[in-house]
């Protein structure tokens, strides 16, 4: 799932315009952005706060087995990395 | 009389630049071998500059007037800044992230949390792993932050 600080408005857009079936949440408030420390202050429209890419591989007790904190924010995780991480949950 | 024909090369090279600055964002970054290091713009950009100094030297032969050398420098300076403005934004600019220290870590438990979806629904991580996916109970859950406003 995907979790960004944009409204459910933007991100239903999104998913609308892009096709995309897995879940998006919004969080404008940047709480669980936070919460996670992922927080990119001001770094939105208008100074806003928003979230740095993060990715992260949960299995299903919520524990982190794979993390991608990248350094350059065009550069994200590849498919191949996560699909190559999710051997893990095996 | 002669008649001085179109310094083609500075403006080849000027279009150069301002394709080598947003074929980046709009084209290169969708593939992660021209995304990860921008070369095929950097090609560009050097291709750019190639133009721009054949340019300058036609620009600056005797024969040809003051207005095009005026001209044809302020042609460079534009499109060297373009591609000063390129290197700052995908080298410099992007790397501008906070360190995220306490970012959950491998092997730690994430923070529980509830978000709406975008139908207005509040979903919750827990929730959310144990939801069966195809029937089956899913393995684990992938979380991607992202920076929205796209």
């Amino acid at each position: 799932m995907a979790i960004s600080a944009d409204t459910i408005e933007e991100s239903r857009d999104l998913i609308n315009k892009a096709g995309y079936s897995f879940t998006f949440l919004s969080d404008p408030k940047a709480e669980t952005i936070r919460r996670y420390d992922l927080v990119h202050a001001g770094a939105g429209e208008n100074g806003r706060d928003i979230a740095r890419p993060a990715e992260f591989l949960l299995d299903s007790s919520g524990t982190v087995r794979w993390v991608n904190l990248t350094e350059n924010y065009w550069v994200r995780a590849r498919p191949e990395q996560i699909l190559e991480a999710a051997k893990l949950l095996d | 009389m002669n008649v001085k024909r179109f310094n083609w090369q500075i403006w080849v090279g000027f279009l150069l630049s301002v394709l080598a600055f947003l074929s980046y964002p709009t084209f290169f970054v969708r593939f992660p071998v021209t995304r990860d290091f921008p070369w095929a713009n950097l090609l560009l950009g050097a291709m750019s500059f190639a133009f721009i100094l054949i340019g300058l030297r036609r620009a600056f032969s005797p024969s040809r007037r003051l207005f095009s050398k005026i001209v044809s420098l302020l042609v460079a300076t534009v499109s060297v800044l373009i591609m000063a403005m390129f290197v700052f934004v995908v080298f410099v600019q992007a790397r501008w992230l906070p360190a995220s220290k306490a970012a959950p870590q491998v092997g730690q438990k994430v923070p529980e949390f509830s978000l709406p979806d975008t139908r207005g629904q509040v979903v919750s991580l827990s929730e959310l792993i144990a939801t069966p996916v195809n029937g089956k109970v899913p393995k684990g859950v992938l979380l991607i932050f992202y920076r929205g406003y796209w």
